[in-house]
């Protein structure tokens, strides 16, 4: 097989090279449009493999406009692992990185949004904690430990207004920032607004602040309270350490 | 080394596990009596698909169906995704592994298709190695699957079934046959099918595949027929399951139907013609 990677793989990628020499019908004739075959189900099979990971983005841009980007992405970032649930990591940075989607500012923290959600799909199965755990004296020394499906999207647009409108029919959404917290209680995970206060509270919990440390340095007159209830409610924590 | 039939799977139909049927396909398996996951798939840490996974594996007994190998290709085997495969036939224990004569992954990026192979002795020595590689590392046989192909490569000089036959000798692996893609195959290059069948190590064979495919045509109008897993199975297949079953005698007989997934009774009504079908050589 010597020429054949260096030979079938440019060919498979790029459209406009010539079929590899040595390829037949069978009887003896060339390959032609037959190579096209294994052509189209690379380019075709990894385009749908983006379209499925990323609905939210393939609807707000249309199958018109998504296809051919998703085609480019291709094009510069082929699978690292036969995971297609893992594929698709640098779409952020691809679409941040595309001049033709300056208006649309907003679309990679929704791709992030997407593959939080994939992740959260697939992460490991855990045993919420008891609110009961929260009864203690001394609450500010307090760390939380989140369950493994849990992920936080801090964002400047409305992000979770943005994701509902498109997905689940929400209202319009408002110029203002979100947070988006996703919880996994059993299979599904729920994508959550936060405000951005609430946003910089999770994420310093989530790194590992005591609630003391986190609440300290959140902004003036926060309230944690529907954080902390969200957290509880959607079996978000699994324990908590005092270090 | 692995002293074992070519598969532990029980001689009934079975179906390509498709999330979407899994209700359905608990409350009324007809004649299914187990199933295949594609290994990929189930390669998360956690939720929903394990958890169907660890629910079908307490009915059914599973088959692992592995796309992402590379088997074929150039460099060594990915050894994280070895590593993954072998978590998971670890924890799962199915009745079968199996995976195909192709390659899919160069230089680390992976192009999502069954990419054929030319069949020469370098080819050989390349996949027998591989194989040898997997069956050591899972410390179980495994079985091999006959592409589909849509070209031959000038440089070939083994027949599919006699390649296919060499490795079985040289690896002690067995043989997965998909009677679809024979029946692709020969079309797309001109053979007959039934010859294939007839040449090809049936003793080997630890199961069959049975897949819709779809009519196209090359440059010269010739037809060709393309893999798609899409709709039923095509009554020519069916003709060759039974020249097949015949010849060879009952086996675990798969319905794949991956894209375009229809409604359980569709699947289950596939399974039922490949029951009978099995029926009629125990008959």
């Amino acid at each position: 097989m010597t020429g054949l990677v260096a030979d079938f793989l440019p060919a498979l990628r790029d459209a406009a090279r010539a079929v590899p020499a040595g390829l037949t019908d069978g009887h003896g004739q060339a390959a032609g449009r037959r190579f096209a075959v294994y052509r189209n189900n690379v380019a075709v099979s990894l385009t749908e493999a983006l379209e499925t990971g990323f609905p939210c983005l393939f609807r707000l841009l249309g199958a018109e406009n998504f296809r051919p980007l998703a085609r480019m992405f291709v094009d510069r970032h082929l699978p690292a692992s036969p995971l297609m649930m893992q594929y698709g990591a640098e779409m952020p940075v691809f679409l941040a990185g595309f001049p033709a989607l300056d208006r649309y500012p907003y679309l990679p923290d929704v791709a992030r949004l997407e593959l939080a959600r994939r992740d959260s799909y697939h992460a490991a199965d855990a045993t919420p904690m008891d609110a009961a755990r929260l009864a203690v004296d001394d609450l500010d020394a307090l760390r939380l430990i989140f369950a493994p499906a849990v992920r936080l999207v801090q964002s400047d647009w409305p992000l979770h207004a943005i994701w509902a409108h498109t997905m689940a029919d929400g209202p319009s959404p408002a110029a203002e920032a979100q947070s988006v917290l996703i919880t996994r209680a059993d299979f599904d995970p729920i994508p959550h607004a936060l405000t951005p206060a609430e946003g910089g509270f999770i994420a310093a919990l989530m790194a590992g602040a005591t609630l003391g440390t986190a609440f300290a340095t959140a902004a003036p007159a926060f309230d944690p309270t529907r954080a902390l209830t969200l957290l509880i409610s959607h079996a978000a924590l699994t324990d908590t350490r005092t270090p | 080394m692995f002293d074992r039939s070519p598969s532990d799977l029980p001689c009934s139909p079975g179906v390509g596990f498709k999330a979407d049927h899994f209700a359905a396909l608990l409350a009324d398996p007809g004649a299914v009596g187990w199933i295949e996951i594609h290994a990929e798939n189930y390669m998360g840490a956690g939720g929903r698909p394990l958890a169907q996974l660890r629910a079908l594996a307490e009915r059914f007994a599973v088959s692992v169906h592995g796309v992402g190998l590379s088997i074929g290709g150039e460099g060594q085997l990915d050894a994280d995704h070895l590593a993954r495969l072998k978590h998971l036939t670890g924890w799962l224990n199915p009745a079968s592994f199996s995976e195909h004569l192709a390659w899919s992954t160069h230089d680390g990026a992976y192009l999502n298709d069954l990419l054929p192979l030319p069949y020469t002795a370098a080819t050989l020595t390349r996949v027998a190695d591989h194989i040898d590689r997997v069956q050591t590392v899972l410390g179980r046989r495994m079985l091999l699957e006959n592409p589909s192909s849509y070209l031959a490569f000038a440089e070939s000089d083994w027949s599919e079934p006699d390649f296919l036959r060499e490795l079985v000798r040289r690896t002690g692996c067995g043989l997965l046959l998909d009677v679809n893609n024979v029946f692709i195959s020969a079309t797309n290059l001109g053979f007959a099918p039934q010859g294939y069948i007839d040449a090809f190590p049936l003793d080997a064979v630890g199961e069959v595949h049975l897949g819709g495919h779809d009519p196209d045509h090359d440059d010269h109008g010739a037809p060709l027929l393309i893999d798609s897993h899409g709709c039923a199975v095509a009554d020519p297949v069916w003709a060759l399951l039974d020249h097949t079953l015949a010849r060879m005698g009952p086996r675990p007989v798969l319905i794949e139907w991956d894209n375009d997934v229809p409604e359980w009774p569709v699947l289950a009504s596939e399974a039922a013609r490949a029951a009978a079908a099995l029926a009629r050589i125990a008959a």
